[in-house]
């Protein structure tokens, strides 16, 4: 084939694609506020199905609170327990080190729905179901595998002989962390506390399952039950303005942290 | 010195150690015995029932289609999934002006999440403000149905997903890609290797770590399916679209035992155990 065909149909094929994967994210910009018939948004272009949003249930705003609470303190949680446990395994020997990461790993190997059903029931026993705290404490648990792994390799790569420098200045090893370990694996805490962001911002099934109050739902939930609304007839408007409202915020942190997004995928590629 | 760096290295690990006993270890003890007893969402532990849970999974008329439609759904999402993360992955590797636009292009719906996806597809295919219906009626073709056969709700869930999850995999594919040394093509080329012959005898082979991970990852994802159909077809028409995941809800919340949606998880994990360290034996086996 000649260079100038290969070229041409190169870019045919890979614009053709563009559309394709670009056409649905466009198309649901566009439908959450165009004017259609059955939604709040009748006549000419606005922002109607945003308004109808605002007043569904309990309200657009708590929702959102909801949603950014359970993902900020997910984000949390697995960054404490990954900071301690990715320092523990990096930096010391102990009992149990190598049984104790297999098993952090393993979390991998079993099914989300395998533990929800149990889980479902244990936190009934700790007074956690129904509450986003302990929403956040099961999203964590799945964010933990690749959260210790990150962590963990992310201190292996720090050169010993800044801690030890420290430590003959008569540092800690916990000041050794606070002071200098943070600074040098910052790159690793950005990946670990972005995908634990997106994972809970995004959940659907753990939510469904574990939290039932109406005014306790996440965005995902909320916007799911909005079809059912106003008698059996859904309001297609008002959910691509929740698709949008959802979206917005990964996009964001896609634009803003895009080279970290790489950095967890090349860490899954080292793993397999 | 040693020894309080030994407990230094426990204490560390500890919350770690107590958050995985807690929320991982006493689940996975607490859903085997789930699985053996009479529990009923709302009641409780009402006792051992060995082995009715488990005998009344054969009996459950929604089990074998629900495994057989996961088992189809996964081989179709698999195969197209991995073909097109491929071509993608091709496109974007090559160096020529736009790739860089290309690549976020296809990875875009990556960022989105699974049931932001789904509901965007679920006003995609409706007839009430859905594209593609006045696109279809443009070129003279009557309206589809996208959900309303079992066939075509199958379909319309590939095409979510595969839109969703094409540019995740085409990551992992590019980095491989980026892996394999120029030299390598430089001295097939030398050998007379025409493109395809490369791409053939050279790339595939060495992508063969970053093709088991995708393979891996699309296989577990596409056989764990939930939130998909239960907001896309809702498991529809007919129950023709119920997965395995599926079944385990709609046994716990739907028909309030949570004894029998135990068992089935148990038989599920079970299954997924055996097929991951298949496939890490198959894959070690290659290298």
């Amino acid at each position: 084939m000649s260079q100038k065909l290969w070229t041409t149909s190169y870019y045919a094929l890979a614009g053709g694609l563009t559309v394709l994967f670009l056409f649905p994210l466009i198309w649901t910009g566009y439908a959450s506020v165009a004017p259609a018939g059955a939604t709040n948004q009748q006549d000419g272009f606005g922002f109607g199905n945003y308004a109808s949003l605002l007043d569904y249930d309990a309200g657009l705003g708590r929702y959102l609170w909801n949603s950014t609470y359970v993902s900020v303190l997910t984000v949390a949680f697995t960054l404490a327990l990954s900071i301690a446990g990715g320092y523990a395994f990096a930096r010391f020997s102990f009992r149990g080190k190598d049984t104790l990461f297999l098993l952090t790993l393993a979390i991998l190997m079993v099914p989300y729905s395998t533990l929800l059903i149990p889980l479902y029931s244990m936190l009934g026993d700790l007074g956690l179901r129904n509450t986003l705290t302990g929403l956040a404490l099961v999203l964590t648990l799945y964010q933990l595998p690749f959260a210790v792994f990150m962590m963990r390799i992310s201190f292996e790569a720090v050169p010993k002989e800044i801690e030890e420098s420290a430590m003959c200045d008569g540092a800690g090893t916990f000041g050794v962390l606070t002071r200098i370990m943070l600074f040098a694996v910052w790159p690793g805490l950005i990946t670990v506390g972005l995908f634990s962001f997106l994972a809970a911002w995004n959940d659907f099934i753990a939510p469904l399952i574990l939290v039932s109050e109406a005014d306790k739902a996440v965005l995902p939930v909320a916007i799911a039950n909005l079809r059912q609304q106003s008698m059996g007839a859904v309001d297609f408007g008002a959910t691509q303005a929740g698709v949008v409202v959802m979206a917005l915020p990964c996009l964001v942190l896609f634009a803003l942290l895009q080279r970290h997004y790489v950095r967890g995928f090349m860490s899954g590629a080292v793993k397999g | 010195m040693r020894h309080s760096r030994k407990l230094a290295g426990a204490l560390y690990a500890a919350p770690v150690a107590v958050f995985v006993l807690v929320f991982f270890v006493a689940p996975l003890l607490l859903v085997g015995r789930m699985s053996a007893s009479d529990w009923p969402l709302l009641a409780g532990d009402l006792g051992l029932n060995l082995p009715d849970n488990y005998a009344g999974i054969a009996d459950n008329p929604l089990f074998w289609p629900a495994v057989g439609f996961t088992l189809k759904y996964t081989g179709i999402v698999v195969v197209i999934l991995i073909g097109l993360s491929l071509l993608l992955a091709l496109i974007v590797a090559d160096r020529r002006k736009g790739t860089g636009f290309f690549r976020t292009a296809y990875f875009l719906p990556t960022t989105l999440g699974l049931a932001s996806a789904s509901l965007l597809f679920f006003g995609f295919y409706s007839p009430a403000i859905g594209p593609l219906d006045p696109l279809l009626e443009f070129l003279g073709i009557g309206p589809v149905s996208w959900l309303g056969t079992p066939t075509a709700a199958l379909w319309s869930t590939v095409v979510l997903i595969v839109w969703k999850f094409a540019g995740f995999f085409m990551i992992i594919l590019l980095v491989g890609l980026q892996g394999i040394p120029p030299d390598v093509y430089e001295a097939a080329r030398l050998d007379g290797a025409n493109r395809w012959q490369s791409f053939r005898h050279v790339t595939i082979p060495l992508l063969r770590p970053a093709l088991g991970l995708v393979l891996i990852l699309s296989v577990t994802g596409s056989l764990l399916a939930f939130d998909q159909f239960f907001i896309l077809t809702k498991g529809g028409p007919d129950n023709s679209t119920v997965t395995v995941v599926q079944l385990i809800y709609r046994e716990a919340f739907q028909r309030f035992d949570l004894g029998a949606a135990a068992a089935i998880s148990v038989v599920v994990l079970a299954a997924l155990l055996v097929l991951n360290i298949g496939q890490f034996r198959a894959l070690r086996k290659d290298h």
